[in-house]
């Protein structure tokens, strides 16, 4: 059978929860599945060792998986990786070191897999308006969409192997700027609450703000928001030109659901709605729409949410 | 939102072949420009593949600030700007395109079959290495594949550093650039020769003046021949995405409570 080297996806220094829909993945590529914990201390790697399905875990353990590094990172990793058919996550670091990793072994990489049958693999196309499904032939590198396979349970266990690793910097960071919010950015959240023109002005956006903290969700916006408005940054745009984001939950406010936004938010596994126009294209998609004004629908969401929450 | 730093009078968008020097260095810049799908187009599939024979074709949107980008990078520091694109006969649209808007060379790999990344990265950086350019802009994803593979791909296979996802550049004696990280950005020095994955940043991505266009109009592509290896990933079918079952929809701001219980109930998300 062939052999799985999983890179865990990492939030804050820890093994993210991904990882399990990682190894979840890789189950249906191939067996004997070795999961690589990037690390600056190995502790972290002790908690993978229970996600079941996984045959080693290996500590990459360097201070140089401190800040990304594209180059280094590969290098280090690469290095105390078996051979195999290499599983990351579709996030946009790890799509970044995926495509590195592929090219220094020589190897090809097929990005946000959205299915595995055999050796068949699907991604999308053209902002998920149609799919490719493509045939691999030996080792690739393949990274998976978040919140589309099934995690692996924690109830296994496995030998943890600390592996000192190394790499040549090839960049140098200079000054980290923090978000001035502590709300997650809209590519690491799990719910999303996105405002568009609708929302009438920047302002508003402050009602978005009150149940993204409810939900522990982000705030997102469309292009015509970004654009329209000089206080809703880019780093908020979800879309073509923006962020394609993946979440469980993603919730629309006053977005009429242009193609362009729907290429960003399309393949979150629930979709709600909020739009005063029963017509909008955004409600195609939703799993639950709301034909209402913001304003009369977002105390009573809040409300509703607060007191399931609380 | 950060803004933009030069170490040049960028408002001068002449078409100067060899740009302003400000040191004695002359820097040779590519900057690899699809062609796709205009973002608002129809995606058709007839037998197994997309059928594009009815589509409008335009730059891919990220390789509008790549364009931009390797401009501005030739106006603070001086050189020369090359826009590379793989494709056959119909791909010279883009760039000339790209040249309308200010680049010196255009040159096409030509090719029509498919390469899988490995392949196609090998193709392109053999092209880097061999005519000596010293810093490539790219889009960070490409509209029609959105794989977003190729910049750090080309850079392994060249042994450069490669920095993504970038939204800002300044020039100064390398790059010093503005990238997402987790919690906010990161503000990275590198120094070339490197990579570049342009996203959308501050940056207003100039357009064409008549100038422009009619330079363009006139302007020879350099045509190259390539032997791609093969592709040991293959495209098996291309298909439309499986319908999305109708979702539920209500009327009025009150049914937000239904909707609450649903997602609690029925989803199992909250
Ligand atoms: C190359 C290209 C790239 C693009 N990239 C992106 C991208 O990355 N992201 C993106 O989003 N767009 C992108 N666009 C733009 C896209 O085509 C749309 O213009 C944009 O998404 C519209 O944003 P909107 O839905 O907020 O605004 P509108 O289309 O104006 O919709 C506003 C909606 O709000 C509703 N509304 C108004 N008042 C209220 C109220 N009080 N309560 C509830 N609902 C209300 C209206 O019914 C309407 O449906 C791109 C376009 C191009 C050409
Ligand atoms: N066929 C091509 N010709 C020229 N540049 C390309 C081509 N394919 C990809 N690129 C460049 O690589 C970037 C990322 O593409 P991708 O890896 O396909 O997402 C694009 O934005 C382009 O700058």
């Amino acid at each position: 059978m062939t052999e799985t080297v999983i890179i865990a996806e990492m939030h804050k220094g820890k093994v993210s929860p991904t990882t399990n829909e990682l190894v979840g993945a890789a189950n249906l590529l191939g067996s004997n599945c070795t999961l690589i914990v990037p690390c600056t201390d190995s502790s972290v790697a002790d908690e993978a060792s229970n996600i079941s399905g996984v045959t080693k875990v290996i500590a990459a353990k360097s201070s140089l998986f401190t800040n990304y590094d594209a180059a280094a990172w590969a290098q280090a990793l690469d290095s105390v990786a078996p051979q195999g058919i290499v599983v990351t996550s579709a996030s946009a670091q790890s799509k970044d070191l995926a495509a590195r990793i592929a090219a220094r072994r020589d190897i090809s990489v097929v990005q946000d897999v959205i299915s595995i049958d055999g050796n068949t693999l699907s991604t999308p196309i053209y902002s998920g308006k149609a799919i490719e499904n493509v045939s691999i032939n030996g080792d690739v590198v393949v990274s998976i969409r978040p919140n589309v396979f099934a995690g692996a349970d924690n109830d296994g266990s496995c030998e943890v192997q600390v592996i000192d690793a190394s790499g040549d910097l090839s960049t140098a960071v200079k000054e980290l700027v923090e978000r001035a919010s502590t709300r997650l950015d809209v590519s690491e959240a799990n719910i999303i609450i996105s405002g568009g023109r609708g929302m009438g002005s920047p302002d508003n956006f402050s009602h978005l703000e009150v149940i993204a903290d409810t939900l522990g969700a982000a705030v997102g916006a469309s292009r015509a928001a970004v654009d329209t408005w000089a206080e809703i940054p880019h780093s908020m745009q979800v879309g073509q030109t923006g962020k394609t984001v993946n979440p469980n939950l993603y919730i629309a406010v006053g977005i009429s659901g242009a193609i362009q936004h729907l290429a960003g938010m399309r393949s979150s596994k629930y979709i709600v709605a909020i739009n005063k126009d029963a017509d909008a294209p955004i409600f195609q998609y939703a799993d639950y729409g709301i034909v209402s004004t913001w304003e009369e629908a977002l105390p009573v969401l809040g409300n509703a949410l607060s007191n399931m929450l609380s | 939102m950060a803004q933009i730093k030069k170490s040049a009078d960028t408002n001068v968008h002449q078409l100067n072949p060899t740009g302003s020097a400000i040191g004695d260095t002359m820097v040779k810049i590519a900057v690899l420009v699809k062609q796709v799908p205009d973002t608002n187009s129809k995606i058709q599939i007839s037998g197994d593949r997309v059928d594009l024979s009815s589509v409008k074709m335009v730059m891919s949107p990220f390789d509008e600030f790549a364009v931009e980008n390797a401009l501005l990078h030739k106006e603070a520091a001086g050189g020369t700007v090359t826009a590379i694109t793989v494709g056959g006969n119909s791909a010279d649209k883009v760039l000339k395109d790209a040249k309308a808007i200010g680049v010196d060379e255009i040159v096409r790999l030509d090719c029509t079959e498919y390469m899988d990344s490995n392949a196609f990265q090998k193709v392109i950086s053999e092209v880097i290495s061999q005519d000596g350019y010293e810093v490539v802009y790219c889009g960070k994803s490409s509209a029609d594949t959105g794989s977003g593979s190729t910049g750090p791909g080309v850079a392994e296979k060249l042994g450069w550093a490669s920095v993504s996802n970038v939204t800002d550049i300044e020039f100064t004696d390398g790059l010093t650039v503005t990238a997402p990280v987790e919690g906010g950005d990161a503000i990275i020095n590198v120094s070339t020769p490197v990579v570049v994955s342009c996203d959308k940043g501050s940056i207003k991505v100039r357009k064409p003046n008549v100038k422009g266009i009619m330079m363009a109009k006139r302007a020879q592509v350099e045509v190259k021949s390539v032997s791609p290896n093969t592709s040991s990933v293959t495209i098996v079918s291309q298909s439309m995405p499986a319908e999305k079952p109708a979702g539920k929809k209500f009327e009025g701001g009150q049914s937000a409570e239904t909707v609450v219980q649903l997602l609690r109930n029925e989803a199992n998300i909250i």
